[in-house]
């Protein structure tokens, strides 16, 4: 049974190349934030502005990980990504916790 | 459409555009993944927030600590191949969406050359620590947190590549189904979730560590 006519399939491919390079954007620039990212840390600028910055560029890092390598941002994914941003918000406290309790 | 035919022929002209979650099973399963991914987040948090409690936590100065143990080279190349390894499994991914079943199978069998590189590299690092500085799991609680972090990342590595493997041998004579289409999706979701967590490795472990 045939479901697609050749027209519907070519418009797919042509889609499906688009969201491809979209991709390869994606990686481009997560490429570039982790060059970046050891750049920051050889040049040697002082801590307190390095750590805000690696972090920063960390989160943008997994953001294009989720919403383009893992497709989040097709639709359908409104509560898998609340599962998702549950755990991120857990594992935030988490580490809060650890950092100011054991040690102050 | 009440009933589908998972393991039938398949061909282009009836290949949906998102094959992986075309079934029940496969909704399912997206589900499931994604909210399994959430718990194993929480569980990288812990270890994390032991690394960072614990990190340069050493009984005396005879122990090595973050800046004379990590070499910022060996873990930019680490970062590039699993970074480029993600990259490959999008490309996998982008040819099972268009029925391309060799294009599928090529490019995550370089996924996983990719990955058993990155492993190599780890095993590498590990045994230069040990061997080299004495920085061991029960050296001192550095030790302990360090190894516990990256070593749960790269047990996670170890299996994504057994599980990859397995699906491509698994399938390498049975092509493209609705049936094993979403296998391969939520494997390469795992397989992402593995350079997430690298990515966090990465920043704060080692990059902060030479900080």
């Amino acid at each position: 049974m045939e479901k697609y006519s050749q027209r519907e399939i070519e418009f797919r491919f042509k889609k499906s190349r688009e969201e491809m390079r979209s991709q390869f954007i994606s990686f481009g620039l997560m490429a570039f934030l982790t060059v970046i990212s050891f750049i920051a840390v050889g040049v040697g600028f002082p801590a307190q502005f390095v750590i805000p910055f690696l972090l920063l560029l960390a989160v943008i890092q997994v953001l294009f990980q989720f919403y383009y390598f893992m497709h989040a941002k097709e639709e359908g994914h409104g509560v898998v990504m609340g599962f998702m941003y549950s755990g991120l918000f857990t594992a935030v406290l988490m580490i809060i916790a650890f950092l100011t309790i054991i040690w102050w | 459409m009440s009933h589908i035919d998972l393991t039938g022929k398949f061909t282009i002209h009836n290949w949906p555009e998102r094959p992986e979650i075309a079934t029940q099973e496969g909704r399912n399963k997206l589900v499931g993944l994604w909210l399994f991914l959430g718990g194993e987040t929480v569980l990288f948090a812990t270890l994390f927030a032991t690394y960072l409690a614990l990190k340069n936590r050493v009984p005396d100065s005879s122990h090595p600590l973050t800046q004379d143990l990590y070499s910022l080279p060996l873990v930019f190349v680490m970062t590039a191949v699993l970074l480029t390894s993600s990259l490959t499994s999008v490309y996998a991914i982008h040819h099972m969406r268009n029925f391309n079943f060799k294009g599928t199978q090529l490019w995550f069998a370089i996924t996983v050359l990719l990955g058993l590189t990155f492993l190599c590299l780890e095993i590498y690092e590990f045994y230069h620590y040990v061997t080299d500085y004495g920085h061991t799991f029960r050296s001192s609680a550095f030790g302990s947190a360090y190894y516990f972090l990256v070593g749960t990342h790269g047990a996670h590595v170890a299996f994504g590549l057994g599980w990859i493997t397995a699906l491509l041998i698994r399938n390498a004579k049975r092509g493209l189904n609705l049936y094993n289409a979403p296998k391969y999706y939520m494997a390469s979701l795992y397989w992402h979730f593995i350079d997430v967590v690298w990515v966090f490795i990465f920043s704060v472990v080692y990059l902060m560590g030479m900080v």
